[in-house]
């Protein structure tokens, strides 16, 4: 299982590079994150921190270098800057796709703890779309936690939060930290400092 | 790097060679075809365009499939190059095909001939496959769209085909009929020589552009690695 | 099977979808129906039943574009489709679903103009039927395909229809030659060698178009 921290390498990356036509987004990386290590990734805005983990969830391919993630998909979670749940669809509905999707075993009960731990069960039957931008980060982080993955992708996990949601991150992250491998682009980088076993700043 | 150069001249020379000696051929030494006259010569040009633009399409799917297989980037690039250079002689085939439909029958067009009809769907598919590319920007998504597209063509060449000869039964188009491929030995000598003579040009031009786009490709690498 | 537990919720999900938003369905249906009646007075009053077989089909093409156009929208929104894409199902579980939901659309498209057809036009005989049944499954599998391809586009809408018709010539020619031929037998098979073979190309392809 790989849950002692600094065993299996679970991400590797040599020489690697994204470009998107002409431009490029990221030059020459070369990182190692072992299981239970959290990688926090800072840098200013279009310094590729959210093409670096698109590209460790597998939704981008490398133009130059090699990346290896060595779990399969279903055992990565992928927090992305849009929610990638149906605005037409309801909370519940919304999850209960991913949970059958992610063949999430005892599908209800897991949904429900996750929509309390976030207090969004008493909205699981509205509609997505009449959410707040608050209440999606929730929903997709909920949807992110539901198959219990060993790898955690969060591009910028406390963005459209107040304070009491960021907490409840916090909480989430500490509690994560040693078993789950994480890796956490965010812009405001002290509120995962101390979590965090290895650094990657983006230029 | 000098070793390519050499297959590249050797390639061009080899073409230039035959289409020289093919284009002789078809037109001073191949015997006269007792109906059609001199304006059968045609056929040696028309022919051997369409085929080779066959052989161009099928090359662009070889190596769309290895493109899906390996994930190598390099291949985005030949198959892309197969299909223009197919997309181009297949143009060709259209046009040559309308000057001997002038010339035999009088009219620019014809729904009975077969393979020009075949040739026109195929020409609006390919221009289509020229609409995606442009529509999507470049990288590895790009590349596999491009790629399976360029499959879905050549599955869609003989189904076309079959189609296009299925619906002359309700179609009934004004049907000029012309003398079917029995080639005297010397006239398939021709045939054969003029075939090579496209393909070799094919193979050159494909080898020339492909160059040409690489270097484009590395100088523009090393722009950026200068800034 | 997991595969098919898998396109069953995918295609719950589509249907959930339309059923909110009840937008494409009824734009299909209305849009068959006026086409029919454009036709009507597009054609000369010597022209055959042919040429209005032929218009049938042209208005079915179109009424499935209409449809295929809108099929990854609600995916395009937010991203959806990352998430789909990210699941540990095959992505082919994807297509064979919302290949499942465009055969739903066509046959209620179909169940409307077809006595609309009848109606204004001439009577609608087996072979219509039969050869428009093995014609939605082509048309489905292809154009569910090509929608993902365009959708992944900037073009988009425009780029669906240049991608799809030449695609779909050799469905015309089975459908209407059916219809119109003495002995549809040949026609009708023809049909279903096209669907066998593009619907096994679709769904094997259909990874390399949602992925990188």
């Amino acid at each position: 299982m790989g849950s002692e921290t600094g065993r299996v390498t679970v991400i590797s990356a040599r020489g690697l590079g994204r470009r998107f036509g002409s431009k490029r987004v990221l030059r020459d990386l070369d990182l190692e994150v072992r299981s239970g290590e959290v990688l926090l990734v800072t840098g200013p805005n279009g310094s590729g921190k959210s093409t670096l983990l698109a590209l460790m969830a597998g939704l981008l391919a490398p133009t130059e270098g090699e990346l290896e993630v060595d779990l399969p998909r279903g055992r990565i979670g992928y927090l992305a800057h849009e929610s990638l749940v149906y605005k037409e669809l309801t909370a519940l509905e919304n999850l209960d796709l991913y949970g059958r999707l992610y063949h999430v075993p005892e599908r209800r009960e897991t949904i429900g703890a996750l929509l309390e731990r976030f207090g969004l069960w008493d909205a699981r039957h509205q509609r997505v779309g009449s959410f707040s931008r608050g209440m999606q980060q929730r929903l997709a982080l909920c949807r992110v936690l539901l198959h219990g993955p060993e790898l955690l992708l969060l591009d910028e996990p406390h963005s459209s939060l107040d304070a009491d949601a960021s907490s409840l991150v916090d909480v989430l992250l500490s509690e994560l930290a040693g078993q789950t491998t994480m890796a956490v682009a965010t812009h405001d980088p002290n509120r995962v400092q101390r979590l965090a076993t290895q650094s990657l700043v983006l230029a | 790097m000098s070793l390519s150069n050499n297959r590249a001249v050797l390639l061009a020379a080899a073409a230039s060679m035959l289409l020289v000696a093919g284009l002789a051929l078809a037109l001073f030494w191949a015997p006269e075809d007792a109906d059609q006259g001199f304006s059968q010569r045609i056929f040696y040009i028309h022919v051997p365009i369409a085929l080779t633009a066959y052989a161009c399409f099928g090359w662009g799917a070889w190596k769309a499939l290895r493109l899906l297989w390996t994930r190598e980037s390099r291949y985005d690039l030949e198959s892309y190059t197969a299909v223009h250079m197919g997309l181009i002689f297949g143009i060709l085939t259209l046009v040559t095909g309308s000057i001997w439909a002038k010339i035999s029958w009088g009219v620019w067009w014809t729904w009975s001939e077969r393979q020009l009809t075949l040739f026109l769907v195929l020409f609006l598919f390919y221009c289509a496959y020229f609409m995606l590319r442009f529509s999507v920007e470049p990288g590895p998504r790009r590349a596999n769209l491009s790629a399976v597209y360029a499959l879905f063509g050549v599955a869609l060449i003989p189904v076309s085909f079959l189609a296009i000869r299925l619906a002359e039964n309700f179609i009934h188009p004004v049907v000029f009929t012309r003398d079917g491929p029995q080639m005297s030995g010397s006239m398939f000598v021709v045939f054969c020589v003029c075939l090579a003579a496209m393909l070799a040009l094919f193979a050159s031009l494909y080898t020339n552009e492909l160059t040409g786009k690489r270097l484009d490709a590395r100088l523009r690498e090393l722009r950026e690695a200068l800034e | 099977m997991t595969y098919f537990a898998d396109v069953a919720a995918l295609a719950r999900k589509d249907i959930l979808l339309e059923l909110r938003s009840r937008d494409t369905l009824p734009a299909m249906l209305l849009f068959v129906v006026s086409a029919l009646v454009v036709f009507h007075f597009s054609l000369p009053s010597e022209a055959s039943a042919t040429a209005s077989t032929g218009l049938l089909w042209i208005a079915l093409l179109f009424t499935a574009l209409l449809g295929l156009g809108r099929a990854f929208t609600a995916e395009r929104e937010q991203r959806v489709l990352d998430g789909l894409v990210l699941a540990p199902c095959d992505r082919s579980a994807i297509w064979l679903a919302k290949c499942l939901g465009v055969l739903v659309f066509l046959g209620v498209a179909e169940a409307v103009a077809l006595p609309a057809y009848g109606l204004f036009f001439e009577p609608v005989g087996w072979e219509l039927v039969a050869a428009i049944l093995l014609a939605n499954l082509g048309l489905a599998a292809v154009g569910t395909l090509l929608a993902a391809m365009a959708a992944a586009s900037r073009a988009r809408e425009l780029l669906l229809p240049l991608l799809f018709l030449p695609l779909v010539i050799p469905v015309v020619v089975g459908g209407v030659g059916a219809t119109v031929v003495d002995d549809p037998g040949r026609y009708l098979g023809f049909l279903a060698l096209y669907d066998l073979i593009f619907a096994i190309l679709s769904w094997a392809s259909f990874e390399y178009v949602v992925v990188e």
